[in-house]
């Protein structure tokens, strides 16, 4: 059973990834990153890892989304090629 | 084209081969190193903390965590440098937030607050210490920022806060040089393992771990919002 | 062996966006991919079949928890990985104000 909630959770979180590297609107990007953040902050906790997984979920899927939105509102939203 | 087609082929035989030499070297699921041995029989005896993950953080790789919170002392420090500015910076955001937003987190902000000096005080006996609380208490002020316009930190106060929590730090740990020897030695008697007043200098340390790491991230964050583009 | 094919495509994606992408932020974004894929590995090396959290309660006895040093370490790089993305953001902020681009190539200093 947790087998496949966690295989269910891997094939998301490189969905996620890929999504986050091919799209050029970096706004959607960086959500897609802090899904795969949050995703594996779950997977820390099928790990027996709590501890590791509050910080994930605290500091990877808060305040790096943050950050980067900050960022992002001070430089540009889209990516030219 | 080629470029993006050498990558993923490059890619694809170093991750091939770093999977196999996992799969050789450390099998999945397998039993801890010798090191970790010590830590996991000895640990609750030698440190009195309930929870070994902070006993290896805080007790015995304590010296590590000092040079780590210096690490996040500097990178702020590096942050204020880069976006200095010559003029004291002014937010400018022409949105109001929305009534919701700032009636939630006029709400939710001492919640979050007491939410975090929570986890940061039972560090030692449940999941949870000063880095989680820190980050907790450092989204707190984002969300004042997110719904107050013109809201901007107490520089000065915050400044004295995070030095007063690193000195403590360090502080402990020279004493534990004079006291006993070696530094951060354990000065305070262990008591009861489970207990809130136990396993010694670690729940003292821990407080002053979580403010100060609070303290750095809202420092970022001030520093990200407050410069104009 | 989920967990180590897990974290080796999110290492993989995350040397792709730096290989491939000239956008500065994305290249950051790509960093911060690596930083959870490495975090992930090192915490399913320290996984033992069948054992709970290393928190000794009663009930819980020391031959039944996890090992506790690899989630130490990660403890502490998790709370590095924000303060550098952060750092380096701000690098980026800077770069944008003199060079008004965000593209790697375009930057005349930064040409590869």
């Amino acid at each position: 059973m947790i087998e496949v909630a966690v295989g269910f959770l891997v094939i998301a979180m490189i969905i996620f990834s890929v999504y986050a590297a091919e799209t050029g609107d970096l706004m959607y990007a960086v959500v897609a990153v802090m899904a795969v953040s949050l995703i594996v902050s779950m997977l820390f906790y099928v790990l027996q890892a709590p501890d590791v997984a509050m910080a994930e979920a605290a500091i990877g899927a808060g305040l790096t989304t943050a950050v980067f939105v900050l960022a992002i509102k001070k430089t540009e939203r889209y990516e030219h090629d | 084209m080629i470029k993006r087609l050498v990558s993923i082929i490059i890619l694809a035989v170093v991750i091939t081969s770093l999977f196999m030499v996992l799969s050789e070297t450390a099998p999945f699921g397998d039993d801890e190193t010798v090191v970790s041995h010590r830590y996991i029989y000895k640990g609750v005896d030698e440190t009195g903390s309930a929870n070994l993950v902070t006993a290896v953080v805080l007790n015995y790789r304590g010296f590590d965590t000092l040079g780590e919170v210096t690490v996040l002392f500097v990178a702020a420090t590096g942050v204020g440098a880069a976006l200095y500015t010559r003029k004291h910076p002014v937010r400018k955001n022409k949105v109001e937030a929305s009534l919701i937003v700032k009636t939630g987190s006029k709400l939710l902000f001492p919640m979050m607050l007491l939410f975090g000096a929570y986890i940061f005080v039972h560090g030692h006996l449940t999941p949870g210490g000063g880095f989680q609380g820190g980050a907790v208490i450092a989204t707190a002020f984002v969300f004042k920022y997110i719904s107050d316009t013109r809201y901007s930190i107490d520089h000065v106060g915050f400044t004295k806060m995070e030095s007063a929590s690193g000195m403590i730090f360090a502080g402990l740990g020279i004493m534990g040089l004079l006291l006993g020897g070696y530094f951060l030695l354990n000065i305070l008697p262990n008591g009861t393992p489970g207990e809130l007043i136990s396993a010694g200098i670690l729940p003292i340390i821990y407080i002053a771990i979580g403010i100060k790491v609070g303290a750095e991230l809202t420092g970022i964050i001030d520093r990200m919002m407050g410069v104009e583009a | 062996m989920m967990f180590y094919f897990a974290s080796a495509a999110l290492i993989a994606i995350g040397i792709y966006m730096l290989m491939v992408k000239k956008n500065l932020i994305k290249m950051i974004l790509g960093l911060s991919v690596i930083d959870s894929g490495v975090n992930l590995l090192l915490i399913s090396i320290g996984y033992i079949n069948g054992k709970t959290a290393p928190i000794i309660q009663p009930g819980v006895s020391p031959s039944n928890v996890v090992d506790p040093l690899p989630q130490a370490l990660v403890l502490t790089n998790i709370v590095i990985g924000v303060s550098v993305t952060a750092l380096a953001l701000s690098v980026v902020i800077r770069v944008y104000k003199h060079y008004k681009t965000l593209n790697s190539s375009e930057v005349r200093d930064l040409k590869w």
